[in-house]
This record gives C-alpha cells, sequence and structure tokens, in this order.
C-alpha cells in the first residue's frame, strides 16, 4: 500500500520557462517528507509533477524522471490517470462535490473508469475511509446531505476520506491546512500521523512548525531571484533540518530570518 | 463628543453626490422603462384583440378563435420542440468541445465561426432552408415514409417539395445553435477550478471529469441557454414563413407536406392582406404567443428554483 518516489534530476517547465531545475531527491516509503520553501519557488510545482497533476496547465511539462517503486511516471505510454490512481492528492482550499453527499464524495473516485462497487462493500469503503480521516462521528447520521455544508476542516477531511478511498500508494497535500483553523489543522496533523502507517505522504507547507511536527524529512526549495528557476536546497532529515543545517539559507529560512 | 447630534458637525450630513444621483436616475429609468414597455405591448394586444373574441368570427373558414389559434399555437411549440431537441445536445457538444477539448487556436476559431451563424439574418436562413436543405432532405423524408411509415412520426405521404415541419426545425435549430452554445460556453468556462482539479486527481478521465465537475455546475446554465434558444425559436418568423406554406392542422407527422403553421409566420404571411374582423385575429394570436413564452419562462424558472443541489449549485 505504499511507495517509494525517487525524482532523477528532475526539470519542470511552463512552455518555455524553466520553473523547477534539477530535483533528484528519494522519499522513502511509510514516511511523511515536508517541502518548504518561499513562495514561487517551485515546491507546489513539484509536488504536482508526483501525479502529473502540472498536466492541466497548457504547456507545462517535465524532463527527467519520476519513479514510483522503479516504475517511471513518464514513460512511453504511461496513462496520466492510472498515475492519478496510484497517487492521491488533496488541495490547498477543500474541494468536495457541491452536488454530491458526503457518501457519494466519498465514492466518487471508486466509481471512476466504469468500476462498480456492491452496495455493502460500499458502504463499508465509506464507513472505513470517513475512519481513516477521523470524520465517521462528526457525518454518520447525515450522510446524504450535501458536502458543502461541512465545516472547513471537515470538509478537508471529506476530501482526504475521497482520496483514501482510492487506496492510492502514495498520498500529496499541497498546503491542506492554510485555508483552516488551527483546531482543524491540529485535527489534520494528528490524521497525518496516523496515515503514514499506511502511505507515503508529501506535504507542502508554509508553516514552519507544521513541517517541523509531522514530517520525517525536510525538503528546502528556493529560488535565487524572480525569473530564476526554483531549486532543491537542502533535503535531510527532519531534526536535523530545523537544528543544524548544512546549508546557510536552510537555517535562515526555518529560523525566520528570511523569506 | 459622541452625544454631539448629527446637525452639529454639518461635515458628516450626507451630501448629495451629483454623479451617483444621475447614475441612479438613469439606471432607475432604464429598469422602470422595461416594465413599461412590457405592459404596453401587453395593453396593445389585448386592446386590439378583442373583436377577435366576438361571437361573428369568420376567419379561414373557423369559426370560433379558439379553432384558429388551436393549431397554430400548436405548430409552433412543436417546431420549437423538434428544434430545441436538436439543437440543445449538440450546441452542448460545440460547448465543451471549445472550453475542454479543442486546442486554443481551434476554439477561438470555431467560437468565432459560431458568433457568425448567430449574425446571419434569418431572411437568409429562410432561403437556404426552402431552396437548399428542403431539397436536400426530400430522399430522406420519401425513405422514411416508406420504410418507417409504422411510426406515427413518419406515416402517410412524404412531402413532394422536402418542405416540412422537420425541414422547419431542422433550420430553426441551426438559428438558435449560437445562443446556446455561447451562453453554455460561458458558463463551462467558469467551472471553479478547484472541481475539474478534485476529480482529476482522483483518476478521472476527461470525460468523467466533466460529468462530475463541469456538467452540474453547469446545468443551470444549460437551461437558461436553453431558455433564450426557445424564445428565438418561439417567435421566429421570417424562416418559418419562407419553408413552410401554412395550414390550419394539427399534425405529428414530420414529413407530411401538410404541415402546421406557427403563429409568428402565419402572422407575416397573412397580415399585408387581412382586413377587418382577421386583423384582430392575426394580433390576438400574437397575445396567445405572448402568453406561450411567458409560461415557458416561468416553467423554466420554477424548474431552476424547485432544485437547489444542481441549480444553484456553486
Amino acid at each position: 500500500m505504499s511507495k517509494r518516489i525517487e525524482a532523477k534530476d528532475l526539470n519542470v517547465y511552463y512552455g518555455d520557462f524553466l520553473a523547477v531545475e534539477g530535483v533528484t531527491m528519494n522519499i522513502e516509503p511509510r514516511s511523511v517528507t515536508a517541502l518548504i520553501g518561499p513562495s514561487g519557488c517551485g515546491k507546489s510545482t513539484f509536488i504536482r509533477t508526483l501525479n502529473r497533476m502540472h498536466e492541466v496547465i497548457p504547456g507545462a511539462h517535465v524532463k527527467g524522471q519520476v519513479l514510483l517503486d522503479g516504475d517511471n511516471l513518464y514513460g512511453d505510454g504511461v496513462d496520466p490517470v492510472l498515475v492519478r490512481r496510484q497517487v492521491g492528492m488533496v488541495f490547498q482550499r477543500p474541494n468536495p462535490f457541491p452536488t454530491m453527499s458526503i457518501r457519494d464524495n466519498v465514492l466518487a473516485g471508486v466509481k471512476l473508469n466504469n468500476r462498480r462497487i456492491a452496495k455493502s462493500d460500499a458502504e463499508a469503503l465509506v464507513e472505513k475511509s470517513l475512519r481513516g480521516a477521523n470524520l465517521w462521528n462528526e457525518v454518520k447520521d447525515r450522510l446524504e446531505l450535501p458536502g458543502s455544508g461541512l465545516s472547513g476542516g471537515q470538509q478537508q477531511r471529506l476530501c482526504i476520506a475521497r482520496a483514501i478511498a482510492v487506496s492510492p500508494e502514495v498520498l500529496l497535500m499541497d498546503e491542506p491546512c492554510s485555508a483552516l483553523d488551527p483546531i482543524s489543522t491540529l485535527a489534520i496533523e494528528d490524521l497525518i500521523g496516523e496515515l503514514k502507517q499506511e502511505y507515503t505522504i508529501v506535504i507542502v507547507t508554509h508553516n514552519m512548525q507544521q513541517a517541523s511536527r509531522v514530517s520525517d524529512s525536510t525538503a528546502f526549495f528556493n529560488i535565487a531571484g524572480t525569473g530564476k528557476p526554483g531549486k532543491l536546497i537542502e533535503y535531510d532529515e527532519t531534526t536535523k533540518m530545523f537544528s543544524n543545517p548544512n546549508e546557510k539559507s536552510t537555517e535562515d529560512y526555518v529560523s525566520g530570518r528570511f523569506g | 463628543m459622541s452625544s454631539a447630534p448629527a446637525a452639529a458637525s454639518p461635515k458628516l450630513r450626507a451630501k448629495g453626490r451629483p454623479a451617483d444621483i444621475i447614475f441612479q436616475g438613469i439606471s432607475t429609468f432604464a429598469g422602470i422603462s422595461i416594465l413599461v414597455m412590457l405592459g404596453l405591448v401587453a395593453i396593445f394586444l389585448v386592446v386590439q384583440s378583442i373583436p377577435a373574441f366576438g361571437p361573428d368570427f369568420d376567419v379561414k373558414g373557423t369559426s370560433n378563435f379558439l379553432e384558429y389559434v388551436g393549431p397554430l399555437a400548436f405548430g409552433t411549440v412543436w417546431a420549437s420542440f423538434l428544434a430545441m431537441i436538436m439543437a440543445v445536445p449538440v450546441a452542448i457538444g460545440i460547448a465543451l468541445f471549445i472550453t475542454h477539448f479543442a486546442p486554443r487556436k481551434l476554439a477561438s476559431t470555431i467560437g468565432f465561426v459560431i458568433d457568425l451563424l448567430a449574425a446571419v439574418p434569418s431572411v437568409v436562413f429562410g432561403l437556404w432552408g426552402a431552396n437548399v436543405l428542403a431539397g436536400f432532405m426530400k430522399p430522406a423524408y420519401a425513405w422514411l415514409s416508406d420504410n418507417l411509415g409504422f411510426i406515427p412520426l413518419f406515416a402517410g405521404t412524404a412531402s413532394g417539395t422536402g418542405r416540412t415541419i422537420l425541414t422547419a426545425s431542422i433550420v430553426l435549430a441551426v438559428m438558435v445553435l449560437p445562443i446556446i452554445t455561447a451562453l453554455s460556453r460561458e458558463v463551462f468556462l467558469q467551472t471553479p477550478r478547484l472541481h475539474e482539479e478534485a476529480s482529476l486527481a482522483l483518476g478521472a478521465t476527461r470525460w468523467e471529469m466533466i460529468k462530475m465537475a463541469v456538467l452540474p455546475f453547469g446545468a443551470s446554465g444549460i437551461v437558461s441557454a436553453s431558455i433564450l434558444g426557445l424564445g428565438r425559436a418561439l417567435g421566429e418568423t421570417m424562416a418559418i414563413a419562407m419553408v413552410l406554406s401554412p395550414s390550419l392542422v394539427v399534425s405529428f407527422i414530420l414529413t407530411s407536406g401538410t404541415n402546421p403553421s406557427t403563429i409568428a409566420s402565419n402572422i407575416a404571411l397573412s397580415f399585408p392582406e387581412a382586413h377587418g374582423n382577421e386583423v384582430s385575429a392575426l394580433i390576438a394570436t400574437g397575445l396567445v404567443l405572448f402568453i406561450i413564452t411567458i409560461l415557458v419562462n416561468g416553467l423554466a424558472r420554477w424548474l431552476l428554483g424547485r432544485n437547489p443541489r444542481t441549480g444553484g449549485a456553486k
């Protein structure tokens, strides 16, 4: 249920513009990896290349490789639809489907690609996914109501339930708490700690405390100036990154003297 | 300080700002004038059509007004209904293609062509329908009534000219296509990126993404666009007048040479030689068309309001 990600000399382009340059990193299975760095440094762009969501933007493409347990996501004939089934994603702002009930939201991914699921299996999966997202007790009596009626934090956990319902190998989170209040943020952070038992998790965050609380490894991205490509500056265990990093700029950033 | 009355600090008193007053006046006048115009049209129609409801009604061999307007009202609704069945799916398809499938250059070209189609005068569509499309469809009608004549829609002998209600509906469909396409395209473009990405990130194909995110979001917009298109189809005059020869029948047959006519085209064709009672009768049919249009609009609004989960989805 959990795979290793290896990025090898990955360059990301928007048209001719080089947005992220030369990222090489190994992301261990069953761990939480935080991507930190100033705005515009390419961490969101990079995380999107891990499930090919960057291709939604016309002209975006990559050079280099991303290996998921050795399989290149950018190999010939690899279907991005199948990549995204293995690599789930949670977004900055909660985005449950507004016209669907809570139950249908959880099952939305499962029913894709003409897959059928027996009614009893569906019920079990809804409960398992919502429990997995620590949401079951709050919504078990109103599964038929629209997902948009939940609070922001609940919606975000609904989105996590929707993502894990398809049993992905990897879960990507692009600033999942940036639109949430501290209590909801704490709920999500606890959840991340539980989810890493089963999934490889990569999280983008602007919150240093959050990175140090939830992650095992941290990658610091930076950008030399406007119009320059973002680069991976340093990647190490979180404790080392926050106490004794090798690079001066990492230390400046995590200690708040920069950015 | 705080207890000082407003009069004590005249600087804080609301001052009429000329630009605000003028702008408010202009927009209020515009808003009221649309109501006044609609009211005047309604009054004109009602007053002028009163004689038609009298006992001595005698127009085109009918003995009362209902007998006269019934087939016309039927023809109007039937032709528009057929046109909408053909136009709405195609329009949605074109709008989806432009917004989600076509490369950007092709999309803007197609969008431009669609907008051009809206600028073609209806007389031109009428000419095309009567002279080109009718002849082109004639063999198809003959085949339909020979082979599928057991279906009531294609019963009887096929039209010898091809100028049937179906030809007229196809012309209508082409005419309402641009307006439905253009409006649907605008709605589809406004689909929140978040929802599109949510479905794609779950592993949806492009079509599944459209089903999950774009169509539910655009449902109310599609209905509104269709209503505007339907309004145009109901009131269309010249194209129908040039394609159909009017006759007062109620018939669902698509391929026959004897067709129901529509209210608007009947007015256009009969008005020049109408006199006396017939003028009132024609204006009364206009009143009926006016009422049909209002009913259709009301029905659409009711449909939209009834289902807030899909209708008001944001």
